[in-house]
């Protein structure tokens, strides 16, 4: 075995029984040391192993790059399977890699206990590796550039998957009309009676019943003229969107906690002077403040520190209101980190407090400058719930036979977004649509102020005021 | 308790796939390159230059188009050093690439800058254009060489190392010493792949190119012509060796001049077209015997001849006609009605150009004069596609 693989070990078996001590509880991990260009890989696309695609060779290009000139440098990446996958990178050095070491058996933990990923398919790597077989095999039955368009038009609406695991859908049961059975032997009983004429009048029902937000779901089961392939591209976009859809949904108080983990794991370990320079360095320099971004690294951790310190040690309003009897600052941030997400997180527990010491602002833009606009800190956080929540414009199927012609009706809800849509992307990304639906696509949004719809025939665009 | 983790190190030097995939991503943005030639093509800054140097060329980012919010871009939550204050300033605008002259105007629109030489793009603006309807001429016949690999020898560099070859030569080596299997590879296999230089002889050919430099040539004008034939001679020395180029420049008078000054002269003067095409032919009489050479005359021009001019100039092109392969005529005018058809041209009109298109009828229906209106910038690379793209067989001859 070669020595930093060794050297490597030993800190892992050190930092896997502190962490276990601090009560962390992850899934089994697999660490597995690996070249630069190899972690940009694996960090453009995602999953190990996924399928080709010129967005991923993008921003492999991207990353390599901002490497290369030394710009940036991942850290950590963790997959989050079971067991998890964890990549340390060959050239970082033995203090570097367990202060990654320490941070990815947090995520770890969180991938394994907070309440979002509780559907998550844990078999992720796998599933992605034979589904990019199968799009290897699509690209050599239809052709690279075929597969690469239909892609391309999916991929362009996978977030719009979803992403709430805590609603059970309805699922319309046809049957459910039918009488129901009088004996186990009906069956043969009807057998050569013609099912009843009442059946076939059954009024069509409105296509979707209900407005529908999961357009990859609806796509898959609903679009007319797509052939098998392409309904089983769309299922694996979507099975890797609502993989990914949890992570992106509680990046704060995930990164939040990793950090509050490393940290609190590398003060037990015995470290050289030197060591302790440089896990200084290391630590600041992820947990640097940004002037025009949140970094989720330091917010999140800092909202940990503070939900602990305020159930160690509550005020006399506390106790008496919350019954807070102190000392359960431990046990309050793994509640957190069981039950939230980024939204539910800063709402529930940025104070004024935390948004004063952070120095947090809201910035506009003026002509070419950013200004500081808003320093009020209910404001902000309604801002900072806006954006981790809203990532995605709320755009629902209202009608896929609009007009009795089989078009599709979609529609951005204003009302839930406040914001209105770029049109010029808006009307790039139905073309896409286009491609999957087959017929006319209708688009109504709020223009300029104005609620509008908009149309796309394949060929041109019309827009008309509602 | 069973191990909870574990820990590996592979070898990863086979692994292509990000790579792969970088490639793909590259060919698209070469892809949108290619679509957005015409405004490449008639940028200032490349005339100007020599091959080497690099243009950006602001081309559409590849981005898949997603739904995304308008018109809240530039407002976020950031963060201070602990005395922050409204109205602080905490930044510019980032600029995208460096120079996003658009970035502010054109919401909605990312671009990205590639940065390409010179030779790139002419490259990608000569891939099939060549020569329409050349001939096979008799006598002195100008050779174009092609390396070819189509040799072996025993002595060569490793990277030539024809690895078939140098096996077959092992087995036949033991098989002729009776043993069995090759177990080594001796100095004595090597067989390596070496050229020869092919001469193909092509036919010849002369482009005379006529510039008009008289004074109604405006700053517009003057600089799509220059623009035009810094094409057009760039693309007759990368693909042909030996093509010779004769220029002319002309206003009243017509004068044959050196590249340099071709590019360089300034205007001044009426205009006599027929100078030129007077000039030229009796060059092609003196230097280029229609029945030795492939003759391609240019001329491009405002189209403000002076009116007496204008029969003398038919008749001129008439008979340069008669043993051209092909007569461009480019006729530029800023913001005119540009077409890619020759309907630009409004009959009647004492233009050259709707002249040459009253008169020649059957020879623009052949194909052998060709009048292209040109109104913008964006009208040089279609200009260039309408001389020399030639879809095999569509000239006779």
């Amino acid at each position: 075995m070669d020595r930093q693989l060794m050297a490597t070990q030993e800190a892992i078996e050190e930092i896997w029984d502190i962490a276990k001590g601090f009560g962390l509880d992850p899934f089994p991990i697999h660490f597995e040391i690996v070249p630069a260009t190899q972690m940009y890989e694996i960090g453009a696309y995602g999953i190990p192993g996924r399928f080709s695609h010129w967005t991923n060779g993008k921003a492999y290009h991207q990353l390599k790059t901002r490497y290369d000139y030394g710009l940036s440098k991942i850290y950590e990446l963790v997959i989050n399977t079971d067991p998890c996958y964890a990549f340390l990178m060959e050239s970082n050095s033995l203090l570097q890699n367990k202060l990654v070491i320490a941070h990815v058996i947090a995520h770890c933990d969180f991938f394994k206990n907070n309440a979002y990923f509780g559907s998550t398919n844990r078999q992720m790597v796998e599933t992605a590796s034979v589904s990019a077989d199968r799009i290897r095999q699509y690209e050599f039955m239809h052709g690279k550039l075929e597969v690469e368009k239909f892609l391309d038009a999916v991929l362009s609406i996978q977030w719009h998957v979803h992403g709430n695991d805590f609603i059970k859908r309805k699922i319309e049961d046809d049957k459910k009309d039918k009488k129901a059975p009088e004996t186990p032997y009906d069956d043969l009983f009807n057998l050569g009676v013609k099912e009843g004429p009442e059946e076939q009048k059954k009024v069509t029902k409105k296509i979707p019943p209900e407005p529908e937000s999961d357009l990859l779901l609806f796509f898959a089961e609903n679009a007319p003229n797509l052939e098998d392939w392409q309904r089983d591209i769309i299922d694996v976009v979507r099975a890797e969107a609502l993989y990914f859809v949890p992570q992106m949904r509680t990046k704060i108080v995930n990164e939040g906690w990793a950090s509050f983990w490393h940290a609190r794991i590398l003060r037990e370990l015995s470290l050289t002077d030197e060591e302790a320079v440089e896990f200084a360095k290391l630590h600041s320099g992820v947990l640097s403040p940004s002037k025009m971004d949140l970094n989720p690294y330091f917010v999140g951790m800092k909202m940990l520190e503070d939900i602990e310190n305020r159930w160690n040690e509550p005020t006399e309003e506390e106790r008496k209101k919350f019954g807070r009897s102190g000392n359960q600052g431990r046990a309050k941030i793994f509640d957190v980190r069981s039950v939230e997400d980024d939204a539910s997180f800063i709402r529930n527990f940025l104070t004024k407090k935390l948004v004063e010491e952070l120095d947090l602002y809201i910035y506009k833009r003026e002509g070419d400058e950013l200004l500081v606009m808003e320093k009020d800190w209910e404001k902000i956080r309604k801002v900072m719930i806006e954006m981790v929540a809203r990532r995605v414009p709320s755009i629902e199927i209202v009608d896929a036979d609009f007009r009795g012609a089989s078009w599709l009706y979609l529609e951005h809800r204003f009302e839930d977004d406040g914001v209105e849509l770029d049109m010029t992307y808006a009307m790039r990304t139905m073309e896409m649509i286009y491609l999957i639906w087959g017929r006319n696509v209708n688009l109504k949004a709020v223009v300029n102020g104005v609620p509008t719809l908009t149309w796309y025939d394949g060929k041109k665009f019309e827009q008309k005021r509602l | 308790m069973a191990a909870q983790f574990s820990i590996s190190k592979d070898d990863y030097s086979l692994h292509r796939k990000g790579p792969a995939d970088q490639a793909r991503h590259k060919e698209k943005v070469k892809e949108a390159i290619r679509d957005n030639l015409p405004g490449i093509v008639s940028q200032e800054s490349i005339i100007t230059s020599d091959g080497k140097k690099i243009v950006k060329v602001p081309i559409r980012s590849l981005n898949l188009p997603y739904f995304r919010f308008g018109n809240n871009q530039g407002r976020g939550v950031g963060q201070g050093q602990g005395d922050s204050n409204v109205g602080d300033k905490i930044g510019n605008v980032p600029a995208p690439g460096g120079n996003g002259k658009e970035a502010g105007d054109t919401p909605g629109i990312d671009y990205y800058e590639a940065e390409l030489t010179i030779d790139e793009i002419a490259e990608m603006v000569f891939a099939d254009l060549s020569l329409p309807g050349l001939k096979p001429k008799q006598a002195q016949e100008i050779v174009s060489e092609v390396v070819r690999y189509k040799d072996i020898s025993k002595k060569g560099i490793m990277s030539n190392l024809d690895k078939r070859r140098t096996l077959l030569q092992g087995f036949k080596r033991t098989a002729l010493q009776g043993r069995g299997a090759l177990s080594v590879i001796k100095q004595e296999d090597l067989r390596f792949r070496t050229w020869s230089e092919e001469v193909r002889p092509e036919s010849n050919a002369v482009v005379i190119a006529m510039r008009d430099i008289s004074g109604s040539m405006g700053e517009f004008e003057k600089y799509i012509s220059r623009s035009f034939y810094y094409w057009m001679v760039k693309f007759l020395r990368t693909k042909y060796n030996q093509v010779q180029i004769v220029f002319i420049t002309h206003h009243t008078e017509a004068k044959e001049v050196d590249e340099n000054a071709f590019f360089n002269l300034g205007e001044s003067g009426g205009t006599k077209v027929s100078s030129a095409y007077k000039l030229a032919l009796e060059i092609v009489h003196d230097r280029f015997p229609p029945a030795c050479w492939n003759i391609y005359p240019f001329h491009f021009s405002d189209g403000d001849n002076w009116g007496e001019d204008n029969s003398r100039a038919l008749g001129y092109v008439q008979e340069l006609l008669a043993f051209s392969n092909l007569f461009g005529y480019g006729e530029i005018q800023e913001s005119r009605l540009t077409d890619s058809t020759a309907s630009a041209f409004i009959s009647g009109s004492s233009k050259l150009g709707s002249v040459y298109q009253d008169h020649f009828r059957r020879e623009i229906e052949e194909g052998t004069f060709v009048p292209v209106a040109i109104g913008r910038g964006e009208d040089v690379y279609p200009a260039l596609r309408r001389y020399f793209f030639r879809k095999e067989g569509a000239i006779n001859g």
